[in-house]
């Protein structure tokens, strides 16, 4: 999906198993993970690398309008 | 808690507890942080390792340990050939939660101070050198100060980047992961299953490791330039519902493996990294278990001296990466030029590769045979396969 001045990386604490595969391919260190609370900071470019290599499709690209 | 180290480790897995250790035993008083609440939950670990591999670097096994052994190993190809290979030494399935408990432990008993609960989020400076990390634990932020900063923080690892070291995971060198740890299945204790097909797991492989007593870790990890096509989960779901639809399911767990050479550079002033932050795991395997205990052991010492010895420079710490490349890391690139060539091989072509290692009598078969087998195009690698298992 192409972003826009709106987009924004929702997540799904449902799905998400808190495993940091999405940490280590983010190009800009934009993603924060404690132990069971994860965050997108303001570096995120929406490169969507997290979104594809999330083993639980937890990620995705949305147009918060 | 003091609030002021010789050393912080950031991390409790193998490769932080072992780094704990080793350097305490030099004399280094060291806090070693984990973010989560225990140390060894949850396993995003199929537990497998070698005899060879632990007894490296641990003087004692202990039974606890191990969940169960394993002889042999089958290789499943896309339309369901089987090669049988019988292991040469003997291979572990671990129980983690234990093990890297224990792993812990040995570091406490070496005096090392551990914490849980404690995320790790920024580095401290002091005159532009590194000079410690902030923390947050139970809503509170910590600053602690120490001589030197060791990344154990595992395939998540910030502590690098903050340094100023490229540590990003290549969407094609990372292999993201779905496990389930089932029940009830009617398999052979002591066989390992690999299944090899673009249809189960692209550019990657799924594991049936048997715990024993019908229980297994089944699992599959595929690169994230294959899993931005589909999930690895969904993988995983349709093959528990094609082969196992009735198995129960005692655990689900996520991850990602950095199949990578060693990162380039692994010390700097002030800071080292180890273990899968520093991208030690072995690259056509994934199996990170060992080169964590063996990368920690090495950086332990190395970093105790450098403490006695008061000068914590990268220069003075290059005994760590050169030691490490010596044991494990030069083989590494090979095994990575071998996964690339292998993970990328055709459905018809692994096929044709089984069919050939059929025809070598299993009393003869080796993993250098079956290489030998599917690097038939590729000659230059065969030397290499040689290389690293002979
Ligand atoms: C699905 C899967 C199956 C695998 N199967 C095998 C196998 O069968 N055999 C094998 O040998 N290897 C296997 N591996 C690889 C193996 O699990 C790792 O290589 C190994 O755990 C690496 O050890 P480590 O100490 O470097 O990192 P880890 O064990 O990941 O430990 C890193 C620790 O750092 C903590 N941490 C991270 N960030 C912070 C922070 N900011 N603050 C505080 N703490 C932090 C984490 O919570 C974690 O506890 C597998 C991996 C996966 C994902
Ligand atoms: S990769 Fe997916 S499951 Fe893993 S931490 Fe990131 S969002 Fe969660
Ligand atoms: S979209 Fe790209 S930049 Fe943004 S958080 Fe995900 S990986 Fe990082």
């Amino acid at each position: 999906m192409k972003h826009n001045f709106y987009s924004k990386i929702a997540y799904d604490r449902q799905l998400c198993d808190f495993c940091g595969a999405c940490v280590a391919v983010c190009p800009h260190d934009a993603i924060e993970l404690a132990e069971a609370d994860l965050s997108i900071t303001e570096s995120c470019t929406f490169c969507a690398n997290c979104v594809h290599v999330c083993p639980m499709r937890a990620l995705e690209i949305i147009d918060a309008r | 808690m003091r609030d002021k180290y010789d050393i912080v480790i950031v991390g409790a897995g193998p490769a932080g507890s072992t780094t704990a250790r080793f350097a305490a035993a030099a004399g280094a008083s060291v806090l070693m942080l984990e973010k989560d609440r225990d140390i060894g939950i949850p396993v995003r670990c199929a537990e497998g390792a070698s005899e060879a591999g632990l007894r490296a670097v641990l003087e004692n096994i202990d039974e606890r340990w191990i969940d169960n052994r394993i002889s042999e190993v089958f290789f499943h190809s896309p339309g369901e050939k089987m090669v049988e290979l019988k292991f040469k030494q003997v291979g572990y399935i671990l129980n983690r939660k234990l093990f890297d408990y224990d792993l812990a432990q040995m570091a406490v008993r070496a005096g090392v101070e551990v914490l849980t609960k404690a995320y790790v989020f920024d580095l401290l400076r002091e005159d532009d050198k590194i000079a410690g990390i902030r923390f947050s634990h139970m809503g509170k932020t910590f600053d602690v100060k120490s001589r030197l900063v060791v990344g154990a923080d595992g395939v998540e690892s910030r502590v690098g980047r903050w340094a100023g070291i490229k540590t990003r995971t290549k969407m094609g060198d990372i292999e993201t992961c779905a496990q389930y740890t089932v029940h009830d299945l009617n398999l052979a204790d002591n066989h390992l299953h690999l299944f090899f097909s673009s249809k189960i797991a692209p550019e990657g492989y799924l594991w049936i490791f048997p715990k024993g007593d019908g229980r297994a870790n089944i699992g599959l990890g595929i690169s994230g330039d294959a899993a931005a096509k589909k999930a690895p989960v969904s993988y995983l779901d349709e093959f528990m519902a094609e082969r196992y639809p009735h198995a129960s399911i005692l655990n689900s767990v996520a991850g990602g493996v950095p199949c990578d050479r060693t990162l380039e550079t692994i010390v700097l002033d002030g800071l080292m990294l180890v273990g899968d932050a520093a991208h030690q795991c072995n690259p056509i395997t994934g199996g990170g278990i060992a080169p964590a205990l063996i990368a920690g052991k090495i950086a332990g010492q190395v970093a105790g001296r450098a403490i006695a010895e008061g000068d914590v420079s990268a220069k003075s710490m290059q005994d760590y990466p050169r030691r490490w490349h010596k044991a494990e890391g030069r083989n590494h690139q090979i095994f990575y030029r071998l996964k690339n060539y292998i993970y990328k091989l055709t459905d018809d072509e692994l096929e044709g590769i089984a069919e050939a290692a059929l025809h070598v009598p299993v009393a003869k078969r080796s993993l250098v045979t079956l290489f030998r087998a599917a690097l038939v195009k590729k000659p230059s690698l065969i030397l290499d396969a040689v290389k690293v298992f002979t």
